[in-house]
């Protein structure tokens, strides 16, 4: 009946894939236990100055500058461009910081320096921002599983939950091992990339309810290949379109979004790769079968039999 | 088979896409640069009278402005470039002097007719506009421990008055009270006593090495409401303050059980913001000076509200704002307005030491405010600017003193229950609120906010371009369809975000670049459906409906799911990740509308009506 689809054997690379899978998921996590994230002020708090130059600065005049005004726990670096430059400071709320630094650096200096941003956050509101984030993920991936549990079945909704906790944990994963800003835009990211990943999975696990009803003589890993092959050209089509915009985002949205963009864009290849083998798999694991999907749709055959 | 959409479904959808048409028009409109200009203070009043006087100074300056309009208590006058802007302040500010706001300001040119349909521009952010975003917190122990010493001391009085004689008071730990009585007799009434006039405490008996206690602790209820009390009085009091320092659009508002959110948008002295939003007014309440008292031992001072009026006050200060506990305005017996004042128990004490021997006199309360102004001086031909603190005290209030004042008086004889309030507005705004801190702060330079603005824009675009021209080739006539059902998803997310008010901020921009991303999903969905049913061998026509029908669910389910994740981001996330939640939400609604309806509106329009035997997509 589906014979003008190509069916690939999808689930003939599941324990290849299944390998891939742990493989990262063991590098995430020894990157997230070896280098840890790195927070951004959103999270650690502290107080943070971005200066505009008119050229190229000078990092190490820039840091000697600062010492020279007593601030010798300046970490500087350029963001975005050269002349561009973000200094981030110690804990203690100084309303006059921005103004205090601009002049510092301004002092000798022939180009006009302006004061792009200047931020402080205490201690205790990134600490909680820490806890809340943490909990909003749990709470996300909760929420979603007694949906998908509710609408699908136990089984799916453990498959769709191990393909979110798999995509957010390489993300995660990815941020440690490259050393990126992980901020307050990263956290929304990942959020995002749990709604975009879930999406993908709720696609494929639809069909493959479907074809669990409709095809009652293949056997389960046909199924699996034929619902895989069936989606496959609507999964490659949106995360296609969601990449253009996301590169278009990282490349043209400067600096501020650039770690959002990033994390999306990771999160979107995970998500698409995760949707066919992760949630596939781990229902193939499970031994899903069609008793699992079949009572609902007998009782109402039942009902509609009658005259 | 036909798909044929009935006459109604066509309608209700070009409804919508009118409403939104119109709703999502007034962002086409670009700002004008404007000044605003507002009374520091209700007498003073911006009429046409001033703003005449204002336009008249600017062309005689040479400064270029658009219009000037007047609206209620404000007057606005626009520029064409922020050049002119900023020129006209300096001109304003000289012409009207201190005793009105001069504020910069974007001023929306939507179109009259738009405007009267309710319709307005999205408000953008602070990382958009630039400007300061404060986050203070209320130290609210404190404010409860404050609240318990009055009582501590009310308390003693009552137990004082009615002979229940105790040995010593102490604080507790927990922040109670325990009161030592040398008798179980003298400890059963006095619970019985606090029971029955204090309904805020919780009254237990406790002894303890022979001696009998009574142990007073504040019901959850009591300090859950001196809490709240404490944050509304630093609420008022800043948005006093930041009404002063002349922001068009300022925000003030409670974040969470102990914080006060504060955003400045637009301001480009971020140092002077700080300073007046953590400055201090205070109070002062002085006896009005006999007919003979020497001129050396009074002063004289104007009416804050009534400018021209005047009083003669003693020098001698009784007491100041941070003895004032609580002021509140209400009505007496007769139906009278009148402000209802407490005081801590040195103040009182200072009160009535005072007033034993001034019944009949009558006494002021001063409005002591720190302020500054810039002043223009002319040194060697140049005009230099220079900033000279001043302190500004006026009298709110002059009343005659009836009997001897305790910790608790009220002020009568007000005009109406709109200067009662205002008095007890006052009187709080000068009283000692909770402490604050500053807990976070961030500032955006305006050269950052365009930046960031010009960016996000043009990755929306390029996104945009992006998509359209892969649907297209993808999908070839649906891929055009699609496209302009995209292409009305972005006008009606643009449309409801400005219904809502909802503030755009970057990540928000952000949002909307994935939702064009996403929201081809479900159109890619349908057409992925339709391709499927045509290679099942069903006839085009079929194929459309069947493909539309069977991604329904699929699409249902996948968005609630996506939505949830974007409720709790909006639930969990503050400012700029709010605004990226409610993007995306909004974005999923909008996706869903356009790809099912829309565009099989469209696919109704293009094919519907004949018979097909191919499909081009």
């Amino acid at each position: 009946m589906m014979s003008t689809y190509k069916i690939y054997n999808f689930m003939g690379l599941r324990k290849v894939a299944a390998f891939f899978s742990i493989a990262m998921l063991v590098v995430s996590i020894g990157a997230l236990a070896v280098n840890g994230l790195k927070f951004g002020l959103d999270f650690t708090g502290g107080s943070l100055v971005e200066i505009g130059y008119e050229q190229p600065a000078d990092l190490n005049k820039i840091r000697d500058q600062l010492k020279v005004v007593g601030y010798n726990d300046a970490v500087v670096q350029t963001f975005g461009s050269p002349t561009d430059i973000l200094i981030r400071l110690g804990q203690d709320h100084d309303p006059k910081l921005g103004d205090k630094v601009l002049a510092a650096l301004q002092d000798g200096e022939t180009q006009t320096l302006t004061l792009r941003r200047n931020e402080f956050v205490g201690a205790q509101v990134g600490e909680e921002l820490r806890e809340q984030g943490g909990l909003g993920m749990l709470l996300a991936l909760f929420m979603i599983m007694v949906y998908v549990a509710f609408r699908f079945q136990l089984k799916f909704s453990i498959g769709a939950v191990a393909a979110l906790a798999h995509d957010v944990l390489i993300v995660l994963g990815f941020f440690a091992l490259f050393k990126l800003d992980f901020d307050l835009t990263v956290l929304a990211a990942i959020l995002a990339v749990i709604g975009y990943s879930l999406n993908d999975t709720i696609v494929v696990s639809d069909r493959i309810r479907e074809n669990f009803r409709k095809m009652r003589k293949e056997s389960a890993v046909e199924i699996m290949n034929v619902s895989l092959s069936q989606t496959l050209g609507r999964t490659v089509v949106t995360s296609m379109t969601t990449l253009l915009v996301l590169v278009a985002l990282a490349v043209f949205g400067g600096e501020m979004i650039h770690g959002f963009a990033v994390a999306l864009l990771v999160g979107v290849f995970v998500g698409t790769y995760s949707s066919i083998y992760v949630a596939a798999n781990v229902l193939m694991a499970m031994n899903v079968c069609k008793e699992d999907l079949m009572p609902p749709e007998e009782k109402e055959q039942e009902i509609d039999d009658r005259p | 088979m036909l798909n044929r959409y009935p006459l109604w479904k066509n309608l209700l959808i070009l409804f919508v896409l009118v409403f939104g048409g119109l709703y999502a028009a007034p962002n086409l409109y670009p700002d004008d640069y404007a000044v605003q200009l507002t009374g520091s203070r209700d007498v003073f009043q911006v009429d046409q009278v001033l703003l005449d006087k204002v336009t008249a100074s600017l062309e005689s300056e040479g400064v270029a402005f658009k219009s000037s309009e007047l609206s209620k208590n404000a007057g606005l006058i626009r520029f064409a470039t922020g050049d002119d802007q900023l020129k006209a302040k300096d001109v304003i500010s000289k012409t009207v002097g201190d005793d009105y706001i001069v504020a910069l300001n974007l001023a929306p040119t939507t179109p009259d007719w738009l405007t009267s349909m309710g319709a307005g521009p999205m408000k953008l952010g602070l990382d958009l506009r630039g400007g300061v975003h404060f986050l203070l917190e209320v130290d609210l122990p404190k404010a409860v421990a404050q609240k318990l010493e009055n009582y501590a001391s009310e308390i003693k009085g009552r137990l004082r008055e009615e002979k229940l004689r105790y040995r010593k008071m102490d604080s507790l730990d927990d922040g109670g009270l325990a009161v030592k009585f040398t008798s179980a007799e003298y400890r059963d009434s006095s619970i019985d006593l606090l029971r029955k006039e204090y309904s805020e405490f919780v009254v237990s008996s406790e002894d303890r090495d022979g001696d009998f206690y009574t142990v007073i602790n504040l019901t959850e209820q009591a300090v859950r409401d001196i809490e709240t009390y404490a944050i509304k009085q630093n609420l008022t009091t800043l948005r006093n303050r930041v009404n002063e320092l002349g922001v068009a659009e300022p925000l003030v508002q409670r974040q969470g059980r102990n914080r006060i959110v504060v955003q400045l948008p637009g301001i480009q002295d971020t140092a002077a913001a700080k300073r007046i939003i953590g400055k201090t007014a205070t109070l002062e309440f002085r006896l009005e000076a006999k007919g003979g008292a020497s001129s050396a031992r009074t002063e004289v001072y104007e009416f804050r509200s009534d400018l021209g009026r005047k009083a003669t006050l003693e020098k001698d200060i009784i007491i100041k704002g941070d003895n004032v506990a609580n002021a509140q305005s209400s009505f007496d017996e007769n139906g009278q307005p009148q402000v209802n004042i407490t005081l801590d128990s040195k103040g009182g004490e200072l009160m009535a030491r005072t007033t034993k021997n001034a019944v009949q006199r009558r006494m002021a309360v001063l409005f002591v405010e720190d302020k500054e102004r810039t002043v223009y001086k002319s040194i060697e031909g140049e005009q230099v600017a220079e900033t000279v603190r001043y302190q500004e005290k006026g009298i709110i209030s002059l009343a005659t003193i009836q009997s001897v004042l305790g910790n608790q008086f009220r002020i009568t004889g007000l005009d109406g229950a709109g200067e009662s309030s205002e008095l007890a507005l006052l009187l709080r705004a000068g009283a000692l609120a909770a402490p604050i801190y500053f807990v976070e702060e961030r500032t955006v330079g305006p050269s950052l906010g365009a930046q960031n603005i010009e960016m996000g824009v043009m990755s929306v675009q390029i996104g945009l371009a992006l998509v359209l021209i892969f649907m297209l080739i993808y999908y070839r006539v649906f891929g055009l369809l699609a496209n302009i059902a995209l292409t009305f998803n972005l006008v009606l997310l643009v449309a409801i975000m400005s219904m809502l008010s909802a503030t755009l901020t970057l990540p928000g921009i952000a949002g909307i670049v994935l939702t064009v991303g996403m929201a081809v999903d479900a159109n890619v969905l349908i057409f992925a459906r339709i391709k499927e049913e045509l290679a099942n061998g069903l006839p085009p026509q079929s194929a459309i409906s069947s493909g539309f029908g069977r991604a329904f669910t699929t699409i249902l389910d996948a968005n609630i799911t996506t939505l949830l994740a974007a409720v709790i981001l909006f639930a969990m996330g503050t400012g700029p990740v709010k605004g990226f939640a409610i993007t995306l939400s909004v974005g999923i609604l909008t996706s869903m509308f356009t790809a099912i309806f829309v565009t099989r509106a469209l696919v109704n329009l293009t094919y519907g009506n004949r018979q097909l035997t191919k499909l081009s997509i």
